[in-house]
């Protein structure tokens, strides 16, 4: 999976579970501020990177996460 | 399925050999129960006294308020009652009574010795802890003892949680409850109202949710989150296919009350439609073993289920235990 690739299934996941349009599903996007989401929505859009990225994610490696950019990055180092 | 699904899925549905649900003597629900402490804790109580607000707790819960009071022995003997009168059913026509709870009154005797007194039976009785998930595993096997040559038998699920909450400790004391309630199943010629059931644990999450003894509640919110949701939806697809019925199947869907969050997550993941889930928790917080009878007592006494409908109910708890199962109601 390219880069690409890997950011449009990221950007449906986030759709999905956080409920926003895919246009707001940009790199610099700030969960709170910008997508709404609250820390469970983090949970379960984590939950759903998980299962379309076939990784595992540990709340310790989410300290700090705060934007679509980083989530994003945390994954793609995980997919290699 | 991704990796993780299928590890627990491997786990759930176990390489033992299958029991033969439902094959045997007949069964059927013929009362049911339940029981409220009279004190209500409201959201806007916890404004008053901790760093919260109801706005906080509703959206990351959909709790509402919660009832705090009672003893395990009060609020199961209240319960049980109940379904005794709908069952009508006496005291002496009981054969074996099953509390579930995680919250004994004193350790030593256990607390349905008490309840034994206080309705005056004197068949077999024991408590059976598997935390939250506790009442369909004391179901289960009720039941089981049911089909090998019970006539009458009684399960309680009854938690006072707030014995064991720091009514200081914001992220816990505005989530846990008291509670009962009380079914009652009694052998038929006719079917098994127990259709498929699924019992398990998940030893990983075993320190994410504990309570010593004389002690508080300790909890990692967001890993018994996951897991929750995850064990819920895997169970409840266990017991779906040992029952060979699938979601559509079913009638209404009594997950366990902890988190509204955890309910909504796994009941979309299961294709169960919001007219379809039976929710107590704006009005009852979490009341671990009380919380899936609580739901189904009220469901029941709403009218939103008739004979023959397929109830499928589903928790997880501490441990992490879960426990799942397809009932036929009755009455
Ligand atoms: C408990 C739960 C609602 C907490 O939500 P969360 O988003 O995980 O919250 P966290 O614990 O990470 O806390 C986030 C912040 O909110 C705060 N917080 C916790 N409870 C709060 C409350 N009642 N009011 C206001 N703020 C609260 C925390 O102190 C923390 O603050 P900080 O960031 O300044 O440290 C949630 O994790 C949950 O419900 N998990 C499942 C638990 C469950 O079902 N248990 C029962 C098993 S049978």
């Amino acid at each position: 999976m390219n880069q690409e690739e890997a950011f449009e299934t990221f950007k449906s996941c986030a759709v999905e579970v956080l409920q926003v349009t895919p246009e707001q599903v940009v790199k610099d996007a700030r969960f709170a501020d910008d997508l709404d989401a609250d820390s469970l929505d983090l949970v379960e859009l984590v939950m759903a990177l998980e299962e379309n990225f076939n990784i595992t994610v540990d709340e310790s490696e989410l300290e700090g996460v705060e934007t679509v950019g980083q989530a994003f990055d945390l994954v793609i180092g995980k997919v290699g | 399925m991704s990796t993780v699904e299928k590890e627990i899925r491997k786990r759930t549905v176990g390489s033992s050999s299958s029991p033969n649900y439902g094959i045997g003597r007949g069964s059927s629900i013929i009362g049911w129960g339940s029981s409220l402490p009279d004190l209500v804790v409201t959201n806007a109580d916890f404004e008053q006294r901790l760093d919260t607000t109801d706005e906080w707790i509703t959206e990351r819960t959909g709790i509402k308020e919660r009832r705090w009071g009672g003893t395990t022995c009060s609020l199961a003997t209240a319960a049980a009652r109940s379904a005794m009168e709908m069952g009508g059913i006496t005291a002496d026509q009981l054969d074996l009574v099953i509390l579930s709870t995680a919250t004994s009154d004193q350790t030593v005797p256990a607390t349905s010795a008490l309840i034994a007194g206080e309705l005056g039976y004197s068949c077999g009785t024991f408590d059976l802890d598997a935390a939250c998930a506790g009442f369909t595993y004391a179901f289960v096997v009720g039941h089981s003892m049911l089909q090998s040559g019970l006539n009458n038998v009684l399960i309680i699920g009854c938690d006072t949680l707030s014995n064991i909450i720091d009514k200081q400790d914001r992220s816990t004391a505005v989530l846990f409850a008291d509670g009962a309630g009380a079914l009652l199943i009694q052998a038929t010629t006719g079917e098994s109202c127990l259709r498929g059931w699924d019992l398990g644990i998940d030893t990983s999450a075993l320190h994410l949710l504990w309570c010593e003894k004389q002690g508080f509640i300790t909890m990692e919110g967001k890993e018994v989150f996951r897991k929750a949701v995850r064990a819920t939806i895997e169970s409840a697809n266990s017991a779906l296919e040992q029952s060979k019925l699938t979601s559509s199947d079913i009638a209404l869907f009594v997950p366990h009350q902890a988190n509204k969050r955890i309910i909504d997550a796994a009941a979309q993941r299961l294709n169960i439609p919001e007219d379809r889930l039976a929710i107590v928790l704006d009005r009852t917080g979490n009341t671990s073993s009380a919380s899936i009878p609580l739901a189904l007592c009220e469901a029941a006494d709403q009218g939103r289920i008739s004979k023959g409908d397929n109830v499928l109910l589903a928790g997880f708890g501490a441990g992490m235990t879960w426990a799942s199962m397809v009932v036929r109601w009755g009455k």
